[in-house]
């Protein structure tokens, strides 16, 4: 154990913090709106190879050379900052890899530097109403005819669908070959005819996700990425970052210094809340776990600096599930201690500022959140199937249609 | 950055789990267990031979002069081998002496408990009809007088083997108690008849014994820093021992047919082992933290020794129910090897103080 880092990842982090007092903007620039201001950082902190650094700049990356210590350098510290750093959106954080993954030349020269610079928005196609858990049973079939991919059928829970100029996703089009093997990951542009996007309602009251429609909708023949028949593998890649994007955490820590606040502000029998042994030993426990949490990534992130990942596979398939029951415990928390108010609707204010919001029911918003993800991204149960199986390395499930 | 062990501290692992699996076989665990005795002199002799006797011993007084986080990968194999003895609290002890020892008090005693010719172990709790359990420094009412002890200490293990006691004392202080046979004149040695027989448990009453003040001690944070490396090695203890449950789940459950099929194959039991799982294994980071921390004194160990051996004993004890319970009602059987481990999970969540007593320690560290 040697939490030091070398020197020079040390002179890197200085030159990191040097470059992030640029942050927040001043002058002219600090009139932009905020989203222009944001990308108009990030854009320079691309260019610095500060974010998206393991791709190369000739698909608008950073260009650094891979170093996992470099790149979580950056995020510490932008993060502490609040600056803007890798989009989370689905382009950048699980399209991008994937492509560079699997994507043809040019595929990735077409889309990648726009979706870094934040010019193409995505949204991912996975879901349908038959096919959740049971993914690879999916339907929605696309038919080569000419060059063009004609797709019909439907795909459910895709977040941020109204925004998106593209979708990936997976289609059935291989008719006869077997269900694993019949998929393919197509890349499908969303303003047109023969798509509708029909928002739903969440419990929340957002409306962050959409089921949309395909009746005869089009994409050209080169917007396959891998090959026919080889979705499935592809789309392993990308559910791997979405895992990724749930486990972070810097945002757990986050949050539970914003719990801590709460019970000090709220009272209890006439004491702050913090003050009561029963509020005291949840906060504690919570704090183990959210401990644990971080320093099982600080391990997972040095064994995969020095190419050792194997040595810690099984406190990496538990991120996702580790995290979500986290917040979930986090939550409760802070919920129980919003008190008689717990009653209260979320306002517009705390959908539209999730995560960001103040007073009582922005936590009962919250509260109410962290469910999505112990949903999204692989819910629970499948969770715990992949840890008892690939873990553990118990039988399998009996799946009598296969 | 290397958050992970040297190839010296895997190897240190290698060899303790090579030894445990050559040397304590099934079956003598089983016997020993069942003996009551705490103690097995192969183990004992095996651990003198590789200087894990030494362990917490600096290197100029024969010891290996590891740290905190060396013995707490020891435990790790210990809990997960079920190994009897004064493993843990003799380190403690040898910690205590080399800490604040006098150099006479040091070279009389430290080369000894290195060879394991002397056996240590620690006598650290009291228990209070008005206060409650006491396991930290600051709460100690035993008394010290002209190097007289007169008090009660409760819960101390090994106590029939050890020719050391070191006891903490009013003020914070620690002392070194020697016995002889066993035994020391105004000393009496009271059974507790403790669940863990691999660690059996006494009440240690002193009138006016003879022992010696180790004069670095004065300072509190000496009693401090050895409990809280106890704290790690019991966490760590606690870790073995859950995941080798877990293990033995893994087994039992793909064995055992019901139905026509290995009963590991419904998901109430894949998932319930799976948990299980996911509630331990992400902790290894934590005590490898924590006992990093100890070692390095950087600030952020004796609060981070707290949370592991809160978070993980209190996660190992709840695995130990389930591995009873996936193993039906031949885990509620003596026969069932299962019950030394619940029983081993037992001991580390009380032994120095319970999750709650480490939560509450947390809130007050963080200034809750």
């Amino acid at each position: 154990m040697d939490l030091r880092y070398d020197e020079s990842h040390e002179a890197f982090r200085n030159e990191v913090r040097e470059f992030l007092q640029g942050w927040p903007l001043t002058g002219d620039e600090a009139n932009l709106a905020l989203e222009a201001q944001e990308a108009l950082f990030r854009q320079r902190a691309v260019d610095r190879g500060y974010v998206y650094r393991d791709i190369p700049t000739e698909y608008g990356g950073g260009g650094g050379e891979p170093d996992v210590l470099a790149e979580s350098i950056c995020r510490e510290e932008f993060y502490a900052v609040g600056a803007p750093y890798a989009s989370t959106l689905q382009g950048p954080a699980m399209l991008v890899p994937t492509l560079m993954e699997f994507g043809s030349e040019e595929q990735r020269r077409n889309f990648v530097p726009p979706t870094l610079r934040g010019e193409i928005q995505w949204c991912q196609g996975y879901s349908e109403p038959g096919s959740g858990s049971d993914l690879a049973s999916l339907q929605c079939s696309a038919a080569l005819e000419g060059d063009e991919w004609v797709i019909n059928g439907q795909k459910i829970w895709t977040s941020n669908a109204q925004e998106s100029d593209f979708l990936f996703g997976l289609f059935r089009t291989e008719t006869g070959a077997s269900k694993h093997k019949g998929i393919s990951y197509l890349l499908v542009p969303v303003d047109q005819p023969g798509i509708e996007v029909r928002p739903l309602k969440q419990m929340t009251g957002g409306t962050d996700f959409n089921e949309v429609f395909f009746q005869d909708a089009r994409t050209a023949a080169d917007n396959i990425v891998g090959e026919r028949g080889q979705g499935w593998q592809v789309s392993r890649a990308t559910l791997k970052h979405e895992r990724n994007l749930i486990a972070h955490p810097n945002m757990m820590r986050d949050h539970f210094d914003a719990l801590v606040e709460l019970a000090r502000s709220v009272q209890r029998h006439g004491r702050p809340a913090i003050e009561d042994p029963g509020i005291r030993q949840r906060l504690a426990e919570i704090e183990c776990v959210v401990r644990t949490n971080e320093t099982s990534n600080l391990r997972q992130l040095s064994a995969t600096a020095r190419g050792e990942e194997l040595k810690c596979m099984l406190p990496m398939m538990m991120n996702k599930l580790y995290s979500t029951d986290a917040m979930q415990m986090l939550m409760k928390l802070a919920y129980d201690l919003a008190g008689s108010d717990g009653m209260l609707a979320p306002l517009e204010r705390d959908i539209a500022n999730y995560r960001r919001g103040e007073g009582p029911t922005a936590w009962v918003e919250q509260y109410v959140f962290s469910l999505g993800p112990a949903i999204a991204g692989g819910a629970t149960n499948i969770q715990l199937n992949i840890i008892g199986e690939r873990g553990y390395g118990l039988p399998r499930d009996l799946r009598p249609q296969e | 950055m290397h958050f992970g062990l040297s190839e010296d501290q895997e190897l240190l692992q290698e060899t303790v789990r090579g030894f445990a699996e050559a040397e304590f076989p099934a079956q003598r665990l089983r016997e020993v267990f069942d003996a009551g005795a705490g103690h097995d002199d192969a183990v004992w002799q095996g651990f003198a031979e590789m200087g894990i006797a030494g362990l917490a011993v600096p290197e100029a007084y024969g010891g290996a002069g590891l740290g905190v986080l060396e013995l707490a990968l020891v435990c790790e194999i210990a809990g997960g081998a079920c190994l009897p003895g004064a493993i843990l609290e003799h380190a403690l002890a040898s910690l205590a002496i080399a800490r604040a020892g006098s150099e006479a008090q040091r070279e009389r005693w430290l080369p000894k408990l290195a060879a394991g010719e002397t056996v240590a172990t620690v006598a650290f709790g009291e228990q209070h009809e008005k206060v409650g359990d006491v396991w930290r420094p600051e709460q100690w009412s035993l008394r010290e007088s002209s190097g007289k002890l007169t008090g009660t200490k409760s819960w101390v293990p090994h106590l029939g083997r050890a020719d050391l006691v070191v006891v903490g004392v009013e003020g914070g202080a620690l002392a070194v108690l020697e016995q002889s046979g066993g035994s020391t004149p105004g000393a009496r040695t009271e059974t507790q008849e403790g669940i863990d027989r691999n660690r059996p448990i006494h009440r240690f009453v002193l009138d006016s014994v003879e022992a010696e003040v180790l004069p670095g001690s004065r300072d509190p944070d000496v009693a401090h820093g050895v409990i809280d490396a106890g704290l790690a090695g019991l966490a760590a203890d606690a870790f073995g021992s859950a995941t080798r449950l877990i293990r033995m789940c893994v087994d039992y459950t793909t064995e055992r047919k019901q139905f026509g099929f290995p009963i590991a194959q419904f998901q109430a039991v894949k998932h319930q082992i799976a948990r299980m799982g996911t509630a331990i294994e992400p902790t290894r980071a934590l005590f490898w933290y924590a006992a990093h921390a100890l070692e390095e004194g950087n600030g952020d160990g004796p609060r981070h020794a707290a949370m592991a051996k809160a978070e993980i004993t209190d996660r190992a004890l709840d695995i130990a129910r389930d591995a009873v319970e996936l193993h039906g009602g031949l885990g509620f059987t003596w026969e069932c090897d299962v019950q030394m481990w619940f029983k081993r999970a037992m001991y580390d969540r009380s032994f120095l103080g319970t999750p709650e007593m480490q939560r509450e320690r947390m809130a007050a560290m963080a200034g809750w």
